[in-house]
């Protein structure tokens, strides 16, 4: 291991090409500090998108040796290969300029799933009692930890190969939704999720479990979402 | 009239999804008692003789083999069809008649195959 990273960083949009960087080692680097130090010191003209720097934002998340990640909690020296980085933008969105991808598809998605929550109780109504332990409860805290971060989604092969596909991020919320006993807006949930667009293309290969960093299994969620939805149609509520 | 339509899709979706998976539970019991059968058979002798001495007029061999090609004829046109809309970039429609017809194929040729070594 030498004091010096050999960073290759995508340079444009879909059109572009990687640049090299030479960037001091440090103890303790994350892959996000990389690229905070090109973007300061060797060419401010890089474009990246980071927020919190803590791993609760979710937007600094790139593709790294790769592989999706979150930059800001990835130390260099787990994924470094030798002395070499190649960083470049999240798969599976379109790349506004250089490490920033455009997420508003990804986040439509989202909406496309019935992701808001719709409850019956007012604020003259008393709280809702929530049994924790309970099985859906258990469910759904489960899958309510993701920060949006997009690495699921850059990391999934239905979502390249079906562009209409909700991607395991918006499937998740729509798990964490239908598991939520306050929320009242279930069947029109399921339906939105069924079909082609929704759990039943997901091909069960787990990529977004694997690579989740906050340790939430879409891939779970998505399954629990066909059994809901097959549960629906054979009750014809579907 | 787009609510019935998502509504009509996602409903066949969802028993295409049930119907594959019950299908596949039949076929996993199946193909391991299919197993059993060819185990057996390959020590008993491989001569027609000998392969319609134990099938001819049994009901038993008739109705597992039926079962047998009942669930191909479910478990494959789905899976098919998914294939060939995602790998070779069909249609829906025509990904699905596609794949019935060679369902109907499936059928057609495991029934024709098990008349033939038993009642035949």
């Amino acid at each position: 291991m030498s004091d010096v990273l050999d960073v290759k960083v995508w340079r444009g949009t879909v059109e572009g090409s990687f640049s090299t960087y030479r960037v001091p080692r440090q103890a303790s680097q994350t892959v996000l500090d990389v690229v905070t130090y090109i973007q300061r010191v060797l060419d401010p003209s890089l474009s990246y998108r980071f927020a919190c720097r803590v791993g609760m934002c979710g937007s600094c998340a790139m593709t790294v040796n790769g592989i999706a990640r979150w930059t800001c909690r990835t130390h260099v020296a787990k994924v470094a290969k030798g002395d070499a980085l190649e960083i470049a933008p999240l798969s599976n969105l379109p790349v506004i300029k250089d490490l920033a991808t455009d997420m508003s598809e990804f986040f439509d998605k989202w909406a496309r799933a019935q992701g808001q929550f719709k409850g019956k109780l007012t604020r003259h109504d008393d709280f809702a009692q929530v049994e924790p332990a309970s099985k859906a409860r258990v469910a759904a805290s489960a899958g309510i930890e993701c920060i949006g971060c997009g690495v699921c989604y850059a990391s999934c092969d239905v979502v390249a190969w079906r562009p209409e596909f909700l991607g395991p991020a918006a499937l998740n919320r729509a798990w964490t939704l239908v598991n939520d006993e306050r929320d009242v807006a279930t069947a029109e949930r399921l339906r939105a999720v069924a079909g082609d667009a929704g759990c039943h293309s997901c091909h069960t290969q787990g990529s977004c479990s694997e690579r989740c960093p906050k340790q939430i299994e879409p891939t779970a969620g998505i399954a629990g979402l066909k059994r809901m939805v097959a549960k629906a149609a054979v009750r014809g509520t579907l | 009239m787009a609510m019935t339509n998502s509504s009509s899709l996602a409903a066949t979706q969802a028993k295409h999804w049930y119907w594959q998976r019950i299908s596949a539970m039949v076929l996993a019991l199946c193909v391991l008692l299919h197993l059993g059968v060819i185990i057996y058979a390959v020590r008993s002798g491989l001569s027609a003789a000998a392969i319609l001495g134990r099938t001819h007029g049994s009901l038993l061999f008739g109705g597992f083999y039926v079962i047998f090609v009942l669930a191909c004829a479910v478990h494959v046109p789905i899976g098919l069809g998914r294939i060939a809309e995602e790998w070779l970039g069909c249609s829906t429609r025509a990904a699905q008649i596609g794949a019935r017809l060679f369902g109907l194929l499936i059928l057609l040729m495991g029934l024709r195959a098990v008349y033939g070594v038993v009642l035949a």
